[in-house]
């Protein structure tokens, strides 16, 4: 694919979902916690019924940055665990894949307190 | 709820322009911290040759630049007219971790930073993990019945 038309593709796709999560925020009493939380559910289902990895490959970082691409994550990581070793990587996979994600805010969030002075707002 | 917070809430409400300004702003910088993401997984796949460990460290990358923008307070400045468009990526999670850590700082180190950091963390990776779960569980009872059957 020409790659102008690949990153055309990944920022309409990332906007788009973007907006719909806008539109949520403001025709709803939707918190942003509650948004980022049903996108991450919302891309498990969407990698579970098959429709995330196609997705993929058309708009790449444009459904995996956002979420989506989180909860994504975490399903093919427990798909691929629940593969090698059965029914224990329904326990396993999930954290394993989502892991450097997490353990980098966590980390990140840890050192920022600690490094920065100034009293960030809340989103 | 102070003014400033009654301002942004009629303001957030009032129907027409301040919606439609809304989502575009939220397309625009929503799409462009996606097709940022695009650029890091080009350079990391260039650099890696490997599509997993570039996925990786384009999450880990765009969680430190926002983390990084958290705590000099420019992140507040871009999400107040972003919108939607710096929460949805990843690093509207980052955003919130950090912002949570710091803000708590002054409840101590335990049961402040280490306890409020999950506030919005916790959440997303709890319904994250269990939506993963029932999902392994569906696959795996999937798996077992297409084994019987072939």
């Amino acid at each position: 694919m020409n790659p102008y038309v690949h990153m055309l593709l990944t920022f309409v796709s990332g906007g788009i979902i973007c907006v719909f999560a806008q539109l949520l925020i403001d025709f709803t009493k939707l918190t942003p916690a509650r948004i980022l939380v049903l996108y991450v559910s919302l891309g498990v289902l969407l990698y579970g019924i098959g429709v995330f990895e196609p997705m993929k490959e058309i708009f790449g970082s444009g459904v995996s940055v956002p979420l989506i691409g989180f909860g994504a994550n975490i399903a093919k990581g427990v798909q691929e665990a629940v593969d090698k070793e059965g029914l224990l990587g329904v326990l396993t996979g999930g954290l394993t894949s989502s892991a450097a994600g997490i353990t980098s805010a966590l980390i990140f969030g840890l050192s920022a307190s600690i490094i920065f002075k100034t009293k960030s707002k809340r989103m | 709820m102070n003014e400033n917070e009654k301002k942004e809430l009629i303001k957030r409400y009032s129907p027409g322009s301040t919606i439609f300004k809304n989502s575009t702003l939220a397309f625009l910088f929503g799409g462009l911290i996606c097709t940022l993401g695009e650029l890091l997984f080009m350079l990391y796949l260039e650099l890696s040759g490997d599509e997993k460990t570039a996925a990786t460290l384009v999450t880990v990358s765009l969680i430190f630049i926002a983390a990084l923008l958290t705590g000099l307070g420019l992140f507040d400045k871009i999400a107040r007219y972003a919108g939607a468009g710096t929460l949805v990526p990843v690093t509207g999670f980052s955003n919130a971790v950090v912002s949570e850590a710091m803000d708590s700082k002054s409840e101590g180190y335990i049961l402040g930073v280490g306890a409020k950091i999950y506030t919005v963390a916790g959440p997303v990776i709890l319904f994250g993990l269990a939506s993963g779960v029932i999902y392994g569980l569906i696959y795996y009872i999937c798996g077992l019945i297409m084994g019987m059957m072939g």
